[in-house]
């Protein structure tokens, strides 16, 4: 089985096909890989500079004044330029990293090879996926640079201020771009969506039992189901909202508005009806960012506690748990928005009763490490990393998911430290988490454990010393989107606060090339990684390292066992792999 | 690397603990002062679910440090082989569901209070209407009635109390328009129902008093009312909290809460002439 033999199939032989426009479902995840840090490069410098304008807005940057000469007038940033970064980063970060990385990425290399599968069930579908996406990040980038500035209505791109074009800077061309980027994103999704299901129940290898899968395959299906129903709402959304600003329909508009001291014609709609469409995708967004993060933690502390994940079933159900209620909470959202107070009532129980699952989660985490024989390696630190960023960001949904509370807190910076742990770094912890992991069987080679440790050291303490200020604020009463809050005198004490954060911020900032040097030294230069180095159990560490064309050799493997038996008793090593015959 | 991992986790959750604490006795840095009748219950649903939170948290990170600490590798020591513990696991279910559901239900009181309750009949009617960048707050005047308004008639050009139509396309030949005492600051009575009808008219807006606990949308097309009462006589600040354009962080008004016969004595001045 370890040794590599030919494969049916010839594998391409031209650059092109085989490195651009392949079909090979790990090049693809390579290059959704390398597509999300991209952008999640572009999408943190974005957040710096959101951090200067708020730690010291009246400050005059010339040097900045000469790469952005309209954002920066007279050196000083523009409200509108900030408030564009912010849309940005929103929109970058969840879109082309939270969902690219994590799903996309590590989901099509892996899936595929810890099922037993040759690849995924739609090769050429899968490629058309990853273009559809490439084209749609470059659509979002190009909002940026037009005529009539970049899009500044957040990631929410709330109407009626995104639906009419003259409602000032920013609604012109560069709205227009972000949605169609946005749609093409929905529509490239829902392709993957397909091609996950469609793989993961019918691609599995001879006794793959559903129950016998990685939990990380648990998490990218999970993730796929709710992809499946949610991205078709945003796009129908999406559409609607293209048509209201291009062609005068009014889905969003109602009649009788003036802006910019000019009738707007038509109307009868309501802004309303888009939050419902938006959240109705928005709130499952959130778990498609975090799943599949959740499927590798659970992965990662099963190989380095060195035993069975603690309550292997119950963390299935809870994921789908989680997937099935994160339809009926979007409304949480909207308690403030004028929606029927009585339905929110609603929506704050279903939000609570959420947080049950995702105590499951915690609980069997930790009941995975009890009694374990932990191996601290870098993917372990960030797995464990993740356990603790979830815990904190998740607690504080008890107090946003009560109705009453969420008056005082919503719009705050309470919301923003909240969101920023939950589903921005606790899924960039299991997006590291997964690259320390699987990049000797991604790349062949070993990343430096030293550098790794130091990494997470510097980002785990970051992390937080920027997002628990943030719940000091919002507690204050600070709102989100303000691109100043010198004018308000309930805000004057909080200045040193928000000077706190973006010094954290940066050092944070900078402690990612620590990673990236890390990274591209041990692409090149890392030592040779063997088949086997974590001493793992799955499918993917059963195949030679590189990974051979079409996977597995001649024979694709057969599995005989759960995925995570560790330091079973009277076994002779301290790990029993998938593949190996019952006698051990 | 194991011992380190647990400082780091203990550290950072007593840190985070202390700094909370911290922030409590700063001035500015915990919830501003509190001057509506709703906000007392608000205030302590907020500690109550504070302290689950605050439970919740340290629980967690101390054991999942302990387990760090204690689980670490040992030579070629072998861990406990165990899939798991279904009575432990129901019990632990069991408990945060019954915590969580039971804060979900408490924290509806507020809220019904809030929202599903009407204000009193005898509830002073204001409007508050959101425009890039500010608010205008108009009071029926002596007849008790507002007058008609038309997107039609708005005009920025004239914002003074008298001006007709003025900001708000107050109907000119209305005759109920005609003692409609409109201005950039809202100013309440003290001890009183405020029955407040949002409106905005271009782009979604949000009402937003911190003093009064309260955030509410002004959406374009829709008025909604939102009815509290101000029990402290003062100026406060109020705020605009839903994305509404480039100067969104200027969209700044205050509110005066004056006494019964102060606000009489306003009205009446500001009475047009």
């Amino acid at each position: 089985m370890s040794d590599q033999v030919q494969t049916s199939h010839a594998a391409p032989k031209g650059f092109i096909r085989k490195y651009i426009f392949s079909t090979d479902h790990k090049v693809i995840g390579i290059q959704y890989f390398f597509l999300a840090l991209v952008a999640a490069l572009i999408g943190m410098l974005m957040s710096l500079l959101i951090r200067l304008r708020l730690a010291w807005p009246t400050e005059r940057w010339p040097m900045l004044e000469t790469i952005f000469p309209e954002g920066f007038k007279d050196g000083l940033m523009q409200p509108e330029f900030y408030l564009a970064m912010v849309t940005m980063h929103g929109t970058i970060m969840v879109f082309m990293v939270l969902t690219t990385a994590p799903q996309s990425g590590f989901g099509n290399y892996f899936l595929p090879i810890q099922i037993g599968a040759r690849d995924m069930a739609f090769p050429v579908l899968n490629a058309l996926s990853f273009w559809l996406t490439a084209v749609s990040f470059l659509v979002l980038i190009a909002a940026l640079f037009v005529v009539g500035g970049a899009p500044l209505g957040g990631w929410t791109f709330y109407p009626t201020l995104s639906a009419i074009p003259s409602a000032g800077p920013g609604q012109a061309l560069g709205a227009d771009l972000w949605i169609v980027s946005i749609a093409l994103f929905c529509v490239a999704s829902l392709l993957g969506a397909l091609n996950f299901i469609t793989t993961t129940l019918n691609m599995r290898t001879s006794g793959m039992t559903l129950m016998r899968m990685p939990l990380s395959c648990w998490g990218w299906f999970t993730t796929a189901v709710i992809a499946l129903l949610a991205f078709p709402v945003l796009l129908a959304g999406g559409i609607l909202l293209l048509l209201d600003r291009n062609v005068g329909t009014g889905f969003f508009i109602p009649s009788g508005l003036v802006v910019s001291g000019k009738l707007i014609e038509g109307g009868g709609g309501s802004t309303i009806l888009w939050q419902h469409l938006f959240w109705f995708f928005g709130h499952p967004e959130v778990y498609i960012a975090i799943l599949p993060g959740m499927g590798a933690t659970s992965h990662i502390l099963a190989t380095f506690a060195r035993k069975p994940v603690f309550g292997h079933k119950a963390m299935v159900v809870a994921m789908f748990a989680i997937g099935l209620l994160g339809f009926f909470v979007w409304g949480h959202h909207m308690f403030i928005s004028g929606m029927n107070p009585s339905v929110a009532i609603a929506f704050s129980v279903l939000t609570l009763v959420i947080g049950v699952p995702s105590a499951i989660k915690t609980f069997n985490w930790l009941g995975t490490l009890w009694g374990a024989r932990i191996r601290f390696t870098t993917p372990m630190l960030f797995a464990i990393g993740f356990v603790s960023l979830f815990v904190a960001g998740g607690v504080t949904g008890l107090v946003l998911g009560q109705t009453a509370l969420d008056v005082v807190f919503h719009d705050t910076h309470f919301v923003t430290g909240h969101f920023h742990l939950i589903m921005g770094v606790a899924a960039i912890f299991g997006i590291f988490a997964a690259t320390y992991y699987w990049f000797p069987k991604m790349f062949a080679r070993t990343m430096n454990e030293t550098l790794g440790k130091l990494h997470f050291v510097l980002t785990f303490v970051g992390v937080y010393a920027i997002f628990i200020p943030f719940h000091v604020l919002g507690i204050a009463g600070h709102p989100r989107r303000y691109a100043d809050s010198s004018g308000y005198e309930f805000l004057q004490a909080l200045d040193p606060l928000h000077v706190v954060i973006t010094i954290a911020a940066f050092a944070t900032a900078a402690a990612q090339v620590i990673f990236l040097v890390n990274f591209f030294w041990s692409l090149f230069k890392g030592k040779r990684a063997e088949a086997n180095p974590w001493e793992a159990t799955t499918l993917e560490w059963s195949t030679p390292t590189p990974v051979p064309h079409e996977n597995f050799g001649e024979v694709l493997p057969v599995v005989h066992h759960d995925p995570y038996e560790y330091s079973v008793p009277g076994a002779t090593k301290d790990y029993v792999m998938q593949t190996e015959p019952n006698s051990f | 690397m194991g011992r380190l991992l647990a400082i780091l986790i203990w550290l950072i959750t007593a840190g985070t603990a202390a700094f909370f604490a911290w922030s409590k006795t700063k001035t500015g840095w915990w919830f501003p002062e509190a001057i509506s009748e709703h906000a007392a219950a608000m205030d302590s649903q907020f500690n109550l679910t504070w302290a689950v939170v605050a439970v919740a948290f340290f629980g967690a990170q101390a054991a999942l440090g302990y387990a760090v600490w204690k689980f670490r590798s040992k030579g070629n020591e072998r861990a406990t082989y165990s899939e798991g513990n279904t009575r432990i696991e129901i019990v632990l279910v069991a408990i945060t569901g019954i915590v969580f559901i039971a804060l979900a239900i408490t924290g509806q009181r507020v809220w019904a209070n809030l929202h599903l309750n009407q204000a009193p009949p005898d509830a002073v009617q204001i409007e508050a209407t959101g425009q890039q960048f500010n608010w205008y707050f108009r009071h029926p005047g002596a007849d008790g009635r507002f007058g008609s308004t038309s997107p039609k008639l708005y005009d920025d050009t004239d914002n003074s109390v008298g001006a007709r139509p003025g900001p708000l396309g107050i109907d000119p030949k209305d005759p109920s328009g005609k003692d409609d005492i409109f201005g950039q600051t809202l100013v309440i009575p003290i001890n009183r129902p405020i029955n407040l009808t949002l409106r905005a008219k271009d782009v979604t807006h949000n009402f937003y008093a911190p003093a009064l606990r309260l955030k509410q949308d002004a959406v374009p097309g829709l008025k909604i009312n939102l009815h509290f009462t101000a029990t402290k006589e003062g100026k406060y600040e109020i705020a605009c909290a839903e994305l509404c354009g480039q100067l969104h962080h200027q969209m700044r008004a205050y509110m005066r809460v004056v006494s019964q016969a102060e606000f009489e004595k306003w009205l009446s001045e500001n009475a047009p002439k």
